[in-house]
C-alpha cells in the first residue's frame, strides 16, 4: 500500500460524482439539466487522469468537455421539448433490455478488472509526460496523429454537407429531388406513387 | 486508487453509458450514453498508460485517438440530427421508420 492516502481519498470521491452523476443524466427531467450532469461526470473523469499524472490529457478534456456540454445544452434548447424540466419525464424504449445490457457489461468488465492479473509498471519517478507526448506525437506516432487531423477534416465536410440548408437539388427542408432522368420526366429515385416529388426528401431505393 | 479499482470505474461508466444509448428515445440523450461510453475508454487506456505501461507515450497517444472519435461522434451526430429534423420534424428515434420492412 502506498502512504499518499489522500489521492486515493479524492479518487474515491472523483469516482462517486463521476458515477452517480453519469446515472443522473438518465434521471433528470430536464435535458438542460442532464447535459451539465454529464459534464460533470465529464470533469471528474478528467480530474481522476490528473491524479494520475496525465496532465495535458485530464486539462484537454476539460476544455473540449466544456464546449462540448455548452454546444449539447444548446441543442437541447433548440430542438428538445421540455428543456426547463417542468414536467416529469421519462422517455425510454426497451428499458429492462437496456438495463440489463448495462448490467451485464459492466459485471463483464468489472469481473475482468478483478480476474485478469495486469503487470504493475509505474512511470519512472522525474518523466516529463507531457513533453513525450509532444515528442510522440511529433516524432514515431506522426502518421497516426495527422490521421486522426484528417478524419476530423473528413467530419467537418460531412457535418457542413449533412446539415446545410441548401441540400443538393434545393433546400433541403422542402424536399429536394434530384432532377428528371429525362427532360420535364419524375425525379430520378422519386417515390413510385408518381407525386412530383415535393414531398419531404423521402428516397425509396427499391 | 489501484489499477482495479480504476478500471471498475471505467466499466461503470461504460455500463451506464450502453445503458442509455440502448434506451433513450431522443437522439441526444443517445449520444449522451455513446461519450460516457467513450469517457471509459478514456479512462480505462489512461490508468493503464499510468499504472501497468510504465508511463509509455503511446498510451496518451491512444487517448488523444479516442478523443478525436469522441469529437467525430458530436459532431457528426450533431449534424445527423440536423438533417433528421428538417426531413422528417422529428427528434425521437421512434420518428426514424424508412429502413423498416
Amino acid at each position: 500500500m502506498r502512504p499518499m492516502s489522500w489521492i486515493d481519498l479524492a479518487f474515491y470521491v472523483l469516482a462517486g460524482i463521476a458515477v452517480v452523476s453519469g446515472w443522473r443524466v438518465f434521471r433528470t427531467d430536464s435535458m438542460v439539466r442532464a447535459s451539465f450532469l454529464l459534464l460533470l461526470s465529464f470533469l471528474a473523469v478528467g480530474a481522476v487522469m490528473l491524479l494520475l499524472g496525465a496532465v495535458y490529457l485530464g486539462v484537454a478534456l476539460f476544455f473540449m468537455m466544456a464546449v462540448e456540454m455548452l454546444v449539447m445544452a444548446l441543442f437541447m434548447v433548440m430542438f428538445m421539448m421540455n428543456p426547463a424540466g417542468l414536467n416529469p419525464m421519462n422517455m425510454v424504449h426497451q428499458p429492462r433490455v437496456a438495463a440489463a445490457a448495462g448490467v451485464i457489461a459492466f459485471a463483464a468488465l468489472a469481473g475482468m478488472a478483478l480476474v485478469a492479473d495486469f503487470p504493475e509498471r509505474r512511470p519512472a519517478a522525474g518523466t516529463d509526460v507531457v513533453r513525450a507526448l509532444g515528442t510522440e506525437l511529433l516524432g514515431d506516432s506522426m502518421l497516426v496523429f495527422e490521421s486522426a487531423g484528417v478524419a476530423l477534416l473528413a467530419t467537418m465536410i460531412g457535418v457542413v454537407v449533412l446539415s446545410a440548408r441548401t441540400g443538393r437539388f434545393g433546400p433541403s427542408d422542402e424536399g429536394s429531388c434530384p432532377p428528371g432522368l429525362d427532360p420535364g420526366g419524375l425525379p430520378a429515385g422519386a417515390p413510385s406513387g408518381g407525386e412530383d416529388g415535393s414531398g419531404h426528401g423521402h428516397h425509396h431505393h427499391h | 486508487m489501484s489499477l482495479t479499482s480504476l478500471l471498475i470505474l471505467a466499466a461503470a461508466l461504460v455500463g451506464i453509458g450502453l445503458y442509455g444509448a440502448l434506451s433513450q428515445q431522443s437522439f441526444v440523450m443517445l449520444m449522451m450514453g455513446l461519450e460516457l461510453i467513450i469517457n471509459g475508454a478514456m479512462l480505462a487506456a489512461v490508468a493503464f498508460w499510468a499504472l501497468s505501461a510504465g508511463g509509455a507515450p503511446e498510451g496518451q497517444l491512444l487517448t488523444i485517438v479516442v478523443m478525436a472519435v469522441m469529437a467525430v461522434e458530436m459532431a457528426l451526430g450533431f449534424a445527423l440530427v440536423v438533417a433528421v429534423y428538417r426531413a422528417t420534424q422529428t427528434d425521437m428515434t421512434e420518428g426514424l421508420r424508412d429502413l423498416k420492412h
